[in-house]
C-alpha cells in the first residue's frame, strides 16, 4: 500500500516541473490578455474623455455613471428593444418552423420526404454571405425592406436547418408507443406534437434558444444593409451609428459597448453548462 | 429509433401493406402541412437566392434601379483581372492558415492542458475568461480594438512607449503592411476561445481508461498527448477545421468594422470587397459574381475536407 502510494506520486503527471511551471505562466499570460481589455472597457466606460485621453491606464477617480445613462438616453435603449424583438421573434419562428418540419421527418413517411430532409441539411452548406445581393432585391421586392421583418425572415431561414437537425434528431428518439397510445386516445397529429413531442424536447429546445439568441444577437451584415432608419436598427448596427455620432465621446461609446456585451455573458455565466452544450450541438455549423 | 418496429417490405408481408397505406392514406397531405413554413422560409430565402446569384453574376444593375443590362461573361473577366481580387484572396488565405494555427493547433493544446490534472484547480476560471470573448459580439470586440490599435492613445503603442519601445509604435491598423494582421490577431483573441471549449468537451468524453492505461504503460503527458488525446479528438478537430477554414474565407464583420477593409485595399477580403462593390460602388452584378467565387471557394474546400477526413478515417 505504501508503495503505491510512492509510486504514484512519482507518476509523470503529478509534479509541478519547470515546463509545467513556464505553461502555467503561459495560461496567465493569455489569461490577462483576455481580462485586462475587457476590464479596461468597463474603466474607461466610467471616465470622461479628457481623462481618458490624459491617461489610459488610470483607474476613474470618480466613476461616471451618467456615460451609462447618457448612452442609454443616445440610442442604446432603442437598439437594446429592436434586439430583443429581433431576437425573440427569431427564437420564436425558427423553433416554430424546425419543429414542426422535424415532426414531419421524423414522424411520418412520405414522398419526397428524403428530399426535403436533404434540402434542409443542405442549408447548413450555404452561409448567408453567399447570397446577400439576391436576398436584398427580394426584400426589396417583399416591400419589408427597412422593417424589422427584413432581419427576423432571413435570421430565421438561415438558422433552420441546424434546428431542424437538433430537433428532428430529438424527436426519433422518443418512444413510439407513447406517440401510439396519445393516438389511441383520440389525439390528433398537432395533438401529439403540441401535447407530446414539444413539452418533452425542453433541453433541446433550450439548446437551440441558445444557439439562436447567439446568433441573432451578435449579426450584423443583414442588419447594417436591410434596415436604414436608425428606428429599427439592432445592437450591433447601431453601435456603429453611434460610434459615428458621437465623434470623440469615448467614455459613453464603451458605456454602450458594456450595455450591449452583457445580456450574453450575464446568460453565460448563469447557465453554463446548458450554453458550452448548446454551443458543442452548434459547432456543426458553427 | 431503437423501439420501433423494422420497416418491413411490403410484398413479403401483405398484411403490413394494408396498414401502412391505410396509415399512408389516412396521413394524405398533413406530412406536407408540416414542412411547408419550412420550405417556403428555405426556398425563398436560401435557395432561390442562391441560384439567382448566379444569374446576377451575367448582370450589371444598381442597388436601386429595375434596368439590367445583360453582360454575359464580362464580370468573371474582370473579376479574373482584378488585382484588389488577389488581395483579398491572399489576405482571405492568411486569415485562414493563421486561424487554423491558432484555433484548432494552439487551442487543442490549450484545452488538453487545462484538462490535465495538474491544472484542476485553475482551470474552470481559466476557461471561462478565455470563453468570455466568444460572447461578445464582433462589432463590441472590433470597437474595443480600435482603442487597442490607436495610433495615439492605443494601448499597444502606450504600452510599448512605456517599456521603452516606442520606437516600435505603429499605426497598427492605418498601414498597409499590419491592416489585416490587426483584424486576423482580433479575430484570435475572440474566437479562439469558442474551439478550446469544443476540444474540452471532446477531451472530457475521453474515457479515463485510456489515460490510466497509457498511464501505466509509462507514458508522459506529451506520449499521452500524442497516442490518446489526439485519435481520440479527430472528429472534433475535422469539425473545427471546418468551420475555422471555411469562416476564414468568409469573414466579414472583424474587417469591415475594425480597418473597413483600408488603407486603399490593402486589407480587404473577398466578403467586404463584395460589399463594397454592391453597396458603395453600386456595381451589384460584380457583387454576385465576387459572391459566386465564394461559394466555388467554400464548395470546393468542402469537398477537400469532406475527402480528407473519409481517407483518414478509412485508416
Amino acid at each position: 500500500m505504501e508503495k503505491q502510494k510512492r509510486k504514484r506520486s512519482t507518476l509523470p503527471g503529478s509534479k509541478m516541473t519547470p515546463l509545467m511551471a513556464l505553461i502555467l505562466f503561459l495560461l496567465i499570460i493569455y489569461f490577462i490578455l483576455v481580462a485586462y481589455p475587457l476590464f479596461w472597457m468597463i474603466c474607461n466606460s466610467l471616465k470622461s474623455y479628457k481623462e481618458i485621453y490624459k491617461n489610459i491606464w488610470a483607474l476613474p477617480k470618480t466613476p461616471l455613471w451618467g456615460n451609462y445613462a447618457l448612452a442609454w438616453q443616445r440610442g442604446i435603449s432603442k437598439y437594446f428593444l429592436n434586439s430583443v424583438l429581433v431576437t425573440g421573434s427569431t427564437i420564436f419562428g425558427a423553433i416554430f418552423a424546425a419543429a414542426l418540419a422535424s415532426y414531419s421527418l421524423a414522424r411520418f413517411r412520405f414522398r419526397g420526404n428524403q428530399l426535403i430532409f436533404v434540402l434542409c441539411m443542405g442549408g447548413m452548406m450555404l452561409s448567408p454571405q453567399v447570397t446577400l445581393i439576391p436576398l436584398y432585391k427580394i426584400i426589396q421586392a417583399l416591400h419589408i425592406h427597412n422593417t424589422y421583418l427584413a432581419l427576423i425572415i432571413p435570421y430565421t431561414a438561415y438558422r433552420i436547418p441546424l434546428i431542424v437537425m437538433l430537433i428532428r434528431s430529438h424527436f426519433l428518439s422518443i418512444p413510439k408507443e407513447i406517440e401510439e397510445s396519445a393516438v389511441l386516445d383520440g389525439c390528433s397529429s398537432f395533438g401529439v406534437f403540441s401535447r407530446i413531442f414539444l413539452p418533452m424536447s425542453k433541453p433541446i429546445l433550450l439548446t437551440c434558444t441558445i444557439l439562436i439568441a447567439y446568433y441573432a444577437w451578435n449579426e450584423f451584415l443583414y442588419a447594417i444593409i436591410f434596415i436604414d432608419s436608425d428606428k429599427f436598427r439592432t445592437i450591433p448596427a447601431g453601435l456603429m451609428n453611434l460610434r459615428d455620432a458621437l465623434q470623440t465621446d469615448w467614455g459613453v461609446l464603451l458605456a454602450g459597448m458594456t450595455i450591449s456585451a452583457t445580456p450574453l455573458v450575464t446568460l453565460f455565466l448563469l447557465m453554463q453548462k446548458q450554453f458550452i452544450r448548446g454551443m458543442t450541438a452548434g459547432s456543426v455549423k458553427g | 429509433m431503437k423501439g420501433n418496429p423494422p420497416i418491413v417490405k411490403p410484398e413479403l408481408f401483405p398484411e403490413v401493406t394494408v396498414v401502412q397505406t391505410r396509415r399512408a392514406g389516412m396521413n394524405g397531405i398533413v406530412p406536407y402541412l408540416y414542412v411547408i413554413p419550412c420550405i417556403l422560409l428555405l426556398g425563398i430565402f436560401v435557395y432561390i437566392p442562391l441560384v439567382v446569384n448566379f444569374y446576377y453574376s451575367t448582370l450589371n444593375f444598381s442597388a436601386f434601379s429595375p434596368a439590367k443590362t445583360f453582360v454575359g461573361l464580362q464580370n468573371y473577366r474582370e473579376l479574373i483581372a482584378d488585382p484588389v481580387i488577389r488581395t483579398a484572396l491572399i489576405n482571405n488565405v492568411w486569415y485562414c492558415v493563421i486561424s487554423v494555427i491558432f484555433q484548432v493547433g494552439l487551442s487543442l493544446c490549450i484545452a488538453a492542458v487545462l484538462e490535465d490534472k495538474l491544472f484542476r484547480r485553475v482551470s474552470t476560471v481559466l476557461r471561462t475568461m478565455y470563453f468570455l470573448p466568444v460572447l461578445i459580439s464582433m462589432t463590441v470586440v472590433a470597437l474595443l480594438f480600435s482603442f487597442v490599435y490607436h495610433p495615439k492613445i492605443g494601448l499597444i503603442n502606450a504600452g510599448l512607449k512605456m517599456i521603452g519601445l516606442g520606437n516600435l509604435a505603429h499605426a497598427w491598423t492605418g498601414a498597409t503592411d499590419t491592416a489585416i494582421f490587426s483584424a486576423i490577431a482580433m479575430s484570435q483573441w475572440h474566437s479562439m476561445g469558442y474551439t478550446m471549449m469544443l476540444f474540452i468537451v471532446a477531451i472530457q468524453g475521453i474515457s479515463e481508461d485510456l489515460y490510466e492505461a497509457a498511464e501505466i504503460d509509462g507514458a508522459g503527458r506529451l506520449r499521452r498527448f500524442i497516442h490518446v488525446t489526439l485519435p481520440q479528438v479527430r472528429e472534433m478537430a475535422f469539425v473545427t477545421m471546418v468551420t475555422t477554414v471555411t469562416g476564414a474565407f468568409l469573414v466579414f464583420n472583424d474587417v469591415y468594422i475594425l480597418t473597413g477593409g483600408g488603407p486603399g485595399n490593402a486589407s480587404t477580403t473577398l466578403a467586404v470587397y463584395m460589399y463594397k462593390n454592391g453597396f458603395a460602388l453600386d456595381k451589384m452584378g460584380y457583387a454576385s459574381t465576387i459572391a459566386v467565387l465564394m461559394l466555388i471557394i467554400c464548395m470546393i474546400l468542402a469537398l477537400i475536407q469532406n475527402n480528407a477526413f473519409r481517407s483518414g478515417k478509412g485508416d
